[in-house]
């Protein structure tokens, strides 16, 4: 993304940015910063209905620059494509003032923001990671067992599935060579859906995972499909496909791989291999009783207020997921968080909700911290009634919405639950 | 299991001659029996099992299956498919590399065993031919004193394991006992053979006439399905599986979960022969009509039209933990079905009689008992009191029932 052009206050936090995204990337720094009640300007095509002189109506589609107050987005990683919904808040010759409109906000066509309660430090920090120039990793992850794939694009701040391929393979059986050639088919059509994703002009690293020998057959497959045509491009990926074992073919393990020292000496240092290095040193700090890792919100506010986040090892892990707050309070509540353990000397790491790491952040509550000294029992006391609820649904919203890798605000989905209780 | 198959007649020497010279071809003389149940070309050449294989065999007493699972590490989501299908298992333990089986997946087979509901075990002590000395009965003893303790830690009663000191390979007291001149005349003082233990151990459920398999019948059919396949030219679509309840005909119309398509029966088989009908109990072969291939899949299950079973996207499950749990992603095993799932919430630990004892924790710790909310993505058949395997990592985590 680059900044076009900002006027923001230093001290209140005032004022607008100019932002111009580049990349499918940017549109999800997009949907991080902007929250309703911000304004927003872009370009927009309008329908128009104009009355001539006589009376006839026609039809007319205008572009025109609209300022909207956002009320509702919509993000959608697959198709990159980020829906700002709102309400026209600025004097248009073809619009009338407070009627509805859907900007969508596309690759290389500016548009400006104003937050309404100014920009406080989360959203600062998102703008300098936005327009951060350096190179960004990114590559391609076919995750796969015997009948299933699952076709990843990961970026720094991303894991996207892009297909998911399944198909019933029979069970091997004496004297049938049924489950070769279902094997056959099924790597055919993994193979062909993944050309048609990858851009092979500029081909990035390929990752296959699978258990077992599933994905060294595939790159045999691969390798084959390399040799027989005349797909100059294909050769030139030979190289950059590495093979790595995973504990199961589901999109979950995917993380595993990423973080394991085989696949990070191959693909280098990479945002998401630290966020995951991290969640795991999270976990196995949980997982051996020790008192300085806590999670969920009560607790780690708890935490933060004893003043055990700060400097010498005090670190805050937060879901971006809980920044996307339809209720300004919420949001509101967690910057105070995360200044309260900058104040403190502590660190603060961001995760982002559509990479696993945050993923499992997110069941547990969206936050949790490791403190710099153990601290007994944090969970004792009364589970208040409300909270239950406001986490549960926080935890119910955040789960569903990482379910289906949509950011869908303002719509509440019902999730089938049955308890057999 | 070669041998074993061999001693009853169900494979013949020829084929064995036949293995035994593929085998030697390849430079894995040893392992001609093996080839009896690892038949695909990958499973010989590489020298292990993918999954499991299935081979009938009968003697006067009953009709067997055996469903030889793998062994290694990645393939344990079959081995719980195949695990799943079964009645009693048979635990072959090499008595010279004790040690190193134990290491291996000998402890967590044992668990999945028992946390798919297998009661009786068969420990087979194997190649006792080839210790030093040969046959010794000390080094057997040895061997069942650590096994026992073993399996008594996953939770199964002494009376319910044998112990069955024999070799594979030579054959010694797999069928026949060793004869008084022998080494190991010791064995039939004390000890079955391999096949008689088998036939005293089938547990009284799978027995036609109690009553706990009266009930079994009466209630709605529910199967699930671990293979979906070509039966022949005049069968296009079969689906093979383990009737679990209720019983099922030629004629039938039934529903298969998640998708809800209904099939008719056309033919059935059990055991590879055909027949009329089909009950709980037996592993058989429908073969159906009226339906498209793309509805079904493995681990999918076949049940009565009248009572299909519900499809749900969470539940609640009773377990017993075997690793540190969070809330967090794993993976889930119902039988041969193996999908995606997240533990969204801890809901309390619990005591031995299944009362309260601790509400929300904050993490589950090894050896505890609790109850978890697990979410999952997609629909998945499931009953009540239906067994569950949890798995991360390529490690069991936990398992259960579901409530």
């Amino acid at each position: 993304m680059r900044l076009i052009k900002q006027n923001i206050e230093r001290k209140t936090g005032e004022g607008s940015a100019v932002l111009l995204p580049e990349e499918p990337e940017d549109l999800w720094h997009a949907y991080n910063l902007i929250r309703p009640n911000d304004l927003l300007r872009a370009s927009a095509i309008r329908k128009v209905i104009s009355e001539s002189g006589s009376g006839s109506r026609s039809n007319e589609r205008v572009h025109t620059t609209l300022t909207i107050r956002v009320t509702k987005l919509d993000f959608d990683p697959q198709a990159a494509q980020l829906h700002v919904s709102g309400r026209v808040a600025e004097e248009n010759k073809h619009v009338k003032l407070g009627s509805f409109h859907t900007l969508d906000l596309e690759l290389q066509r500016n548009f400006t923001l104003e937050k309404a309660e100014g920009w406080d430090s989360v959203a600062l920090d998102t703008l300098k990671e936005a327009v951060n120039q350096d190179a960004k990793v990114q590559l391609w992850a076919v995750i796969m067992k015997e009948g299933l794939a699952n076709i990843c694009l990961v970026t720094d701040h991303q894991t996207i599935l892009r297909q998911k391929i399944e198909s019933n393979l029979p069970r091997k059986r004496a004297g049938s060579t049924e489950h070769e050639k279902q094997m056959q088919k099924f790597f055919q059509t993994t193979f062909d859906s993944l050309l048609r994703q990858l851009d092979l002009a500029n081909p990035k690293p390929l990752l296959l995972a699978s258990p077992a020998y599933t994905a060294t057959h595939f790159q045999s497959f691969i390798k084959a499909q390399a040799a027989s045509g005349t797909n100059k491009g294909l050769r030139e990926l030979l190289p950059k496909i590495t093979v790595a074992q995973s504990a199961s073919g589901h999109l979950h393990s995917l993380n595993e791989v990423l973080s394991s020292p085989a696949v990070t000496a191959k693909l280098s240092d990479t945002k998401f291999a630290r966020e995951t290095q991290l969640v795991d040193h999270f976990f196995t700090l949980i997982r051996k009783a020790d008192n300085r890792a806590w999670y969920g919100p009560r607790e780690s506010e708890k935490a933060v207020e004893q003043g055990a986040v700060g400097k010498g090892g005090g670190v805050l892990l937060i879901s971006n997921g809980l920044f996307r707050s339809q209720e300004i309070e919420v949001r509101k509540r967690w910057v105070k968080l995360v200044d309260e353990v900058k104040e403190q000397g502590g660190e603060v790491r961001v995760l982002s909700s559509m990479h696993e790491s945050g993923r499992r952040l997110e069941s547990l509550g969206g936050v949790a911290v490791i403190c710099t000294w153990p601290i007994e029992d944090l969970d004792d006391g009364e589970v208040e009634e409300e909270d239950e609820v406001h986490e549960n649904g926080e935890v119910d919203e955040a789960w569903h919405e990482n379910g289906d890798g949509h950011g869908i605000e303002g719509r509440v989905e019902h999730v089938e639950d049955i308890d057999f209780a | 299991m070669g041998r074993l198959l061999l001693g009853v007649g169900a494979v013949s020497q020829r084929d064995i001659d036949k293995y035994q010279k593929q085998a030697s071809e390849m430079g894995k003389a040893s392992f001609a029996l093996a080839w009896v149940m690892d038949t695909s070309a990958e499973e010989r050449e590489r020298g292990i099992t993918f999954d499991f294989a299935q081979h009938h065999f009968s003697t006067p007493k009953s009709d067997f299956t055996i469903l030889d699972a793998p062994g290694h590490r990645d393939f344990v989501p079959n081995m719980i498919g195949g695990a799943s299908m079964a009645d009693m298992a048979v635990l072959v333990v090499d008595t010279n590399q004790l040690d190193s089986g134990m290491k291996g997946q000998t402890r967590e087979h044992i668990l999945l065993a028992k946390a798919v509901g297998l009661k009786k075990v068969v420990v087979a002590v194997n190649k006792l031919d080839a210790s030093t000395p040969p046959w010794s009965q000390q080094l057997f003893e040895t061997v069942q004193t650590d096994i026992k303790k073993l399996l008594a830690t996953s939770g199964f009663a002494d009376e319910d394991i044998k112990f069955i000191p024999c070799s594979g390979l030579s054959g010694t007291n797999v069928i026949n006992a060793p004869k008084p001149s022998s080494p190991a005349a010791w064995i039939p003082k004390s000890h079955f053979t391999l096949l008689q233990a088998l036939e005293r151990s089938i547990p009284a459920p799978t027995k036609p006439t109690t009553t706990a398999a009266q009930e079994l019948l009466k209630q709605p059919l529910r199967m699930q399905i671990i293979d979906v396949f070509r039966g022949s030219i005049t069968n296009p679509l079969s689906v093979a599986g383990r009737i679990a309840s209720g019983t099922v005909q030629i004629g039938d119309i039934v529903t298969i979960q998640p998708s809800g398509e209904k099939a008719a029966i056309k033919a059935l088989d059990v055991s590879d022969e055909p027949r009329e009908y089909a009950v709980a109990g037996q592993i058989c072969t429908l073969h159906l009509s009226d339906i498209e291939a793309q509805h079904l899949r493995s681990g999918d299950v076949v049940c009565s039209s009248q009572h299909p079973v519900r499809v749900v996207k969470s539940c609640t499950v009773l377990i017993e933990v075997l690793e540190a749990l969070l809330p967090q992603p794993v993976d889930v095993h119902f039988g041969r079905l193996h999908v995606p799932g997240r533990i969204s919430q801890l809901v309390e630990t619990v005591d031995g009689e299944g009362e309260q004892m601790k509400r929300r924790p904050r993490v589950l710790k090894a050896g505890q008992r609790a109850r978890v909310r697990v979410g999952f993505e997609e629909g998945v058949p499931m009953v009540v009191g239906e067994r569950v395997v949890l798995r991360s990592a390529g490690v069991t985590v936990a398992y259960g029932r579901v409530e």
